[in-house]
């Protein structure tokens, strides 16, 4: 009865997955928690090319599911997890990837932001300098007949 | 007032930078596979099922290698422009038969044996052809659409330009147009047939 209630626990688990578990083959290699987590880490980090915001583990278009089983049956073969990416790229390039490689083409999307942040920040910089600079040059002493002239109205205050 | 300019200025740079980039087809993902050689396999043929076709039988010719499926709507667009084309121009084009079964969506595909979904494959391709016209020298199938994966096939209609060494010069996603033809598939084939 144990074991019974075991197996359910860990069916309705498996189930529970949505990007798990199918047709027969699916479920069978479901039985491995092991090669399904490398499934699933793999698949997110895979574009599916049909509804192109979703990678192949959310997926449910048919060619997800293709890909998934494509993966799986690589899993079982023994291939490296970088042997199963390439298997990928080769076929659909490098926009399967949801982590493009840095290269000349992807220079601007991964230094395109650290190169505005400095830009900002140097012009932030240049900024504050001048206003620096123009508060001191507006910041001179003041002149005799100014100073008479603060002095008075400042008694003039006092004797209020 | 200077200052002004500068933020209009940049305003502008977004607007047209946005402009470009939502006018870009996000379906036009470049393969990886032009200038690299056409994928091998084989698979049996829709018009004799017990030969098979490779890329390499077609080695020393330019030929076009069109994905289709008789449940992908596009095609249907594609096709006149297939059948026009194969009565005009002297070029072989190969059909691949992709999911023809399994990629339909109306059939429960842990209960179909694999006997049954390769008779009613045959026969839904033959129909389609024999209702809409046959283009093709000859059509394989990919049942599993494991070849398709090979082609990095996302979307059916798919056409590829394969030259005389077998090598893949150009790939088209979605249905080809007669304006698709006549700009960029045409003037290819010719200067691969020089």
């Amino acid at each position: 009865m144990k074991r019974l209630i075991a197996t359910l626990a860990v069916g309705l688990v498996l189930n529970a997955s949505p990007a798990l578990a199918s047709s027969a083959t699916e479920a069978a290699l479901a039985a491995d928690p092991v090669a399904e987590k490398r499934l699933l880490g793999l698949s997110e980090e895979l574009r599916c090319l049909v509804c192109q915001n979703q990678n192949i583990a959310d997926s449910n278009a048919e060619l997800a599911q293709d890909l998934r089983r494509e993966i799986r049956g690589m899993i079982k073969d023994g291939k490296s997890d970088k042997e199963i990416i390439d298997f990928m790229v080769t076929r659909y390039g490098d926009f399967v990837l949801y982590r493009p490689p840095v290269q000349g083409n992807t220079l601007l999307l991964w230094g395109g932001p650290v190169a505005l942040l400095i830009l900002g920040i140097i012009a932030l910089v240049r900024y504050q300098r001048r206003r620096a600079e123009r508060v001191a040059a507006e910041d001179k002493p003041l002149s005799a007949d100014e100073a008479s002239r603060a002095d008075a109205l400042l008694k003039e205050l006092d004797n209020k | 007032m200077n200052r002004y300019y500068w933020i209009l200025g940049a305003f502008a740079a977004l607007v047209a930078l946005l402009a470009v980039g939502l006018n870009l087809n996000p379906r036009d993902v470049p393969s990886p596979l032009v200038g690299k050689p056409a994928p091998t396999f084989t698979l049996a043929q829709l018009a004799e099922p017990d030969k098979t076709l490779s890329p390499k039988d077609m080695q020393g010719k330019v030929w076009l290698f069109n994905v289709w499926a008789s449940w992908c709507v596009s095609c249907r667009q594609e096709h006149p422009v297939l059948v026009e084309f194969s009565k005009k121009v002297d070029i072989p084009l190969i059909g691949l038969n992709y999911k023809e079964v399994r990629g339909d969506g109306g059939f429960d595909m842990g209960k179909m044996p694999a006997d049954e979904e390769k008779k009613l494959a045959w026969q839904r391709a033959n129909t389609w052809l024999a209702q809409h016209g046959n283009p093709y020298k000859l059509t394989v199938m990919d049942l599993d659409g494991r070849v398709g994966i090979d082609y990095g096939v996302y979307g059916v209609p798919e056409t590829y330009v394969i030259d005389k060494a077998g090598v893949i010069r150009m790939k088209h996603t979605g249905p080809v147009t007669p304006e698709i033809l006549a700009k960029k598939i045409m003037p290819l084939l010719a200067e691969l047939n020089k």
